[in-house]
């Protein structure tokens, strides 16, 4: 059995008093798509945030490539953290610099190659996210939602990352454009053979991009499965969770 | 007897919580500081803050100097000629300019308008996830935000002042001039019969640290700052309350410091 890309064993992170990880299991096999789905505020983030290493989780095993992130040294975590590619909920492009800066951002930084040829590997990789090269020198704030969500995935895509992850990759997006940066995430993702995570509450996105699912509730992690069975499980959480149901087990924990 | 307690604890709480800010900023001083040192450099952002810092600030630092000097020369001239030491009015301007008002006025006057723009820039980049974007791209925050804007601070400030302080002696000279009728040639002579090297470097000095002062409050505030529109607002108010007082109380240490007879 081949090791995990990503495992991680009983994580737990407490924000003060507030339970947020409460032992989270997760495997994510080579080369496959994981969806992480579940209500707001359910961890999810701090789950991707936890493995990228922004957050400092309080217990808890994360490896990558079968090494513990949080207790290697701290120059092999930080290159084995530099093959993750990260799609933000909000694109988090850099208002300071123009598109193509924001794409050959990794570049310039992990490879240190020259300017121009960053400038001509941007709108290469602007291209495979399909968007003309004339998009190449205007700012963030110049382009539509729909194109810096592209404008990101170009970002996370240019250094060929071995694992990519997305947050909420289609929030704020209408369903057309929604599917259309399902299809390129899908795309990249097999192009370049990279295992990837990405949560989402868009059920629709969720079957889309993923090959298996876990569900993210009260801090652990209460169902695995296929993604194509998120919509037909009988789990009670994920049914109601998935069809939007406002009674069932999630409201009564709420009450309590 | 149970408010008294609560009143203790509120007053606990505060303490220890103002003391946590109080470590929090040594360590970022400190990781910013060691930022400075280690490589990668980032002289294109040095160039951005120093252009931040120090141009566009160029205006508003003019103005305060030139008044500042020509309101000094009035003032002084109402109380000196009350005992017939109007002769001393050159010397005064030009003593308080360079060793005091060229640097704490200019330190304010930047920290108002670049202190205040660093926070909200980074505190835009922090709620809106830019910061965690640069780490995910091998890119350590500190040393491609923070380590410029201390490094630009230290330089751009003395560049300032220095400008700050011929300004504000020649609006001194101005006023002596063609206001009070002083003799151009006597007022520019005694001005600088009295004038040492260490008045103008110990103003000088007292800049560069400020400088720091401002860029450290500037992305302390901006760095840490959270919950959205409002939270990047009071990082903005914080950098700039919090850089106006260290400027005010450090000035005071400095003085004390470089006071010399």
């Amino acid at each position: 059995m081949s090791i995990p890309k990503i495992r991680v064993r009983n994580l737990k992170k407490y924000f003060g008093t507030k339970k947020v990880l409460d032992g989270v299991d997760l495997d994510v096999a080579p080369g496959t798509s994981l969806v992480v789905i579940g209500g707001s505020g359910s961890g999810k983030s701090v789950l991707i945030k936890s493995i990228l290493g922004l957050v400092t989780p309080d217990s808890g095993v994360i490896e990558i490539d079968g090494v513990d992130v949080l207790s290697a040294p701290r120059a092999q975590a930080r290159a084995l953290r530099e093959q993750i590619g990260m799609l933000f909920q909000n694109g988090a492009l850099f208002d300071s610099l123009p598109v193509w800066e924001n794409v050959a951002f990794g570049l310039l930084a992990e490879k240190k190659i020259a300017r121009r040829s960053a400038r001509a590997k941007a709108i290469e990789v602007l291209a495979q996210v399909g968007l003309a090269d004339n998009v190449a020198d205007l700012s963030p704030s110049e382009l539509s939602g729909g194109m810096q969500k592209r404008v990101a995935l170009a970002r996370a895509i240019a250094s060929e990352p071995a694992i990519m992850f997305f947050d909420e990759p289609t929030t704020g997006l209408d369903p057309i454009m929604g599917a259309v940066i399902d299809e390129l995430i899908v795309d990249c993702v097999k192009r370049l053979g990279s295992t990837s995570i990405a949560i989402t509450h868009d059920m629709a996105s969720a079957v889309r991009i993923g090959d298996t699912a876990a569900m993210l509730y009260d801090g652990k992690i209460t169902w695995t499965g296929p993604a194509a069975e998120l919509l037909t499980t009988t789990n009670p959480l994920v049914d109601q969770f998935t069809h939007g149901r406002s009674e069932g087990p999630i409201k009564m924990a709420l009450r309590r | 007897m149970n408010a008294i307690l609560n009143g203790i604890a509120h007053i606990g709480a505060a303490v220890l919580n103002a003391l946590g800010l109080v470590g929090e900023l040594a360590i970022f001083a400190g990781t910013g500081m060691f930022a400075i040192i280690r490589p990668p450099y980032y002289p294109r952002m040095i160039g951005r803050a120093l252009m931040e810092i120090g141009y566009f600030s160029l205006p508003v630092v003019s103005l305060t100097a030139l008044f500042t000097g020509m309101v000094l020369a009035l003032q002084s001239y109402t109380g000196f000629s009350r005992f017939n030491a109007e002769s001393a009015i050159a010397s005064v301007v030009i003593l308080s300019v360079t060793r005091e008002l060229g640097p704490v006025l200019a330190g304010l006057m930047v920290s108002g308008r670049a202190g205040a723009a660093m926070a909200a820039e980074l505190g835009t980049m922090r709620v809106t996830d830019q910061i965690d974007a640069l780490s995910t791209l091998s890119t350590e925050p500190m040393q491609y935000l923070v380590a410029p804007r201390l490094i630009a601070g230290m330089i751009a400030m003395p560049l300032l002042v220095a400008i700050a302080d011929i300004l504000g002696v020649m609006g001194g000279f101005l006023v002596a001039w063609l206001k009070l009728g002083f003799n151009p040639h006597t007022y520019l002579v005694s001005s600088f019969t009295h004038l040492r090297t260490d008045d103008v470097v110990s103003g000088l000095i007292k800049a560069a640290v400020f400088g720091f002062i401002i860029a450290l409050m500037g992305c302390f505030n901006g760095y840490r700052s959270k919950g959205g529109a409002q939270g990047v607002g009071a990082a903005t108010t914080s950098a700039v309350v919090s850089a106006s007082i260290l400027i005010l109380a450090v000035d005071y240490i400095l003085t004390q410091l470089l006071f010399t007879k």
